[in-house]
């Protein structure tokens, strides 16, 4: 058995059963938007100070309705106990682990891609093409964390409480790091400088929490 | 097939296995028999690798549960189907067809003997109680496992698919699988059943091959133990 060919088929199989449900992007796309309205009465578009907290409200968006999202990955599973069947499979922790990654990925990749615009409207800041590799690193930061302490949270009754009460202390690093450079680069700054070093800092925190997710799924789920 | 030695497991401070030893032979059926909260789910779960014992040793064809060599070889039956309600039947099947590396060519084939190959692509959150409960035991025997692990698989089926659930048993002992299943439904499963194990308060009370005694009064192993 392929462990890849696995992963993409636990992804594939969220994808498609989200794809006809759309209870989770529905939610995390709805929220977004609101939030970013609502942000919107309280900064001036034109104003000076809209360009220096642009990063951190673009991120906080995205940490708050990706939360929506990652609260399901595991808990779809509970329906007809079907993370039984999961846990059965003869299936490597790390696969498991990936799928359900991969398919939460693209979800808040679709949730972002839709916010994003929008947030150009709203606070008036234009766009770059340099932006891609933080959202996409940072988005991975999120997911990372998120799917872990899903796997964790999953038979907790208060999960929805406990997942962000768990992530977001945990992605403090990755949140700063995130925001920094959006901010950064939003005010057109290139890749250099301090921007590196919190690049650094992003790829450091991917590449270190995917180990050790990878590497303890097996224990979170099954003990 | 299954070697169970001296395991215990704890939830807190309370023992809900205690010191259980038993084997199942390949080829055989064990019924595991005992009031609720006697531990049999238990067991059942450690055998199909969702716990781990406390003490003791569990081996499923010479490896632990959790190895992958091991799962590959465990169909299991709990007390939910496991199957996803937002995926047609085929599309269910086909994920676990990838998962334990099955010809997707096997899954008409289980489609039509569970009686759903003309609703294939209907969606499972579509189906009756009984075509979800079918749709279930095909994706439990999909993968031909050389040990079937059914908790209560009696349990809320209807005619219909008690007879079929009971059929796919005896082919699957035909060819050499055993069976490791816990119910309340006496009668089917000592109609099936090689050999009976009745467990109470954690404890293996009884060990030993299913009896004319105990078909003739599927009843008669719990009075025996004082448990009628």
């Amino acid at each position: 058995m392929n462990a890849f060919g696995a992963a993409i088929a636990i992804a594939r199989k969220d994808l498609r059963s989200e794809l006809r449900s759309k209870e989770a992007t529905n939610a995390a796309v709805s929220f977004a938007l609101v939030i970013l309205l609502i942000l919107s009465f309280a900064f001036e578009p034109t104003g000076e100070e809209i360009h220096a907290m642009a990063g951190g409200l673009l991120w906080i968006v995205f940490a708050f309705s990706g939360t929506l999202i990652l609260n399901r990955t595991f808990a779809r599973e509970l329906q007809n106990d079907a993370l039984e069947a999961l846990i059965a499979a003869p299936v490597p922790g790390w696969a498991l682990f990936l799928g359900k990654a991969a398919s939460s990925m693209v979800m808040m990749l679709v949730v972002e891609l839709v916010s994003l615009p929008v947030f150009a409207i709203f606070y008036g800041v234009t766009l770059v093409w340099t932006l891609a590799p933080v959202i996409l690193l940072g988005t991975w930061a999120l997911v990372v964390v998120g799917v872990s302490f899903s796997a964790l949270t999953v038979n907790v009754q208060l999960r929805e409480v406990m997942l962000p009460l768990l992530i977001y202390p945990t992605l403090v690093p990755a949140l700063i790091a995130s925001m920094m450079l959006t901010g950064n680069l939003l005010d057109g700054q290139t890749f250099s400088g301090d921007n590196i070093t919190w690049l650094r800092l992003l790829v450091g925190f991917d590449i270190i929490y995917t180990a050790l997710a990878v590497t303890l799924i097996d224990i979170v789920l099954v003990g | 097939m299954v070697a169970v030695d001296r395991v215990w497991k704890y939830f807190g401070d309370f023992p809900a296995l205690r010191d259980v030893s038993l084997t199942v032979p390949r080829g055989a059926c064990l019924a595991l028999l005992g009031r609720n909260g006697a531990g049999k789910t238990t067991l059942l779960r450690i055998l199909a690798g969702f716990s781990k014992p406390a003490k003791g040793t569990v081996t499923i064809a010479g490896a632990a549960p959790r190895d992958l060599a091991a799962r590959a070889k465990v169909g299991y039956l709990g007390h939910g189907i496991a199957v996803w309600d937002e995926l047609s039947a085929e599309e269910n099947l086909r994920v676990f067809a990838t998962l334990y590396g099955v010809d997707r060519a096997a899954i008409p084939v289980w489609l039509e003997r569970v009686g759903l190959l003309r609703v294939r692509d209907g969606l499972a959150r579509e189906f009756s109680r009984g075509m979800r409960q079918r749709l279930a035991i095909a994706r439990a025997f999909l993968h031909e496992p050389e040990l079937l692990v059914l908790d209560e698989p009696f349990t809320s089926l209807d005619d219909r698919a008690i007879a079929l659930l009971q059929n796919l048993l005896r082919d699957a002992r035909e060819r050499g699988a055993s069976v490791v299943m816990s119910t309340h439904q006496l009668r089917e499963a000592l109609e099936l059943a090689s050999d009976v194990v009745l467990l109470k308060n954690g404890r293996v009370a009884h060990a030993g091959p299913r009896t004319e005694e105990m078909l003739n009064d599927p009843s008669w192993l719990y009075a025996r133990y004082g448990e009628g």
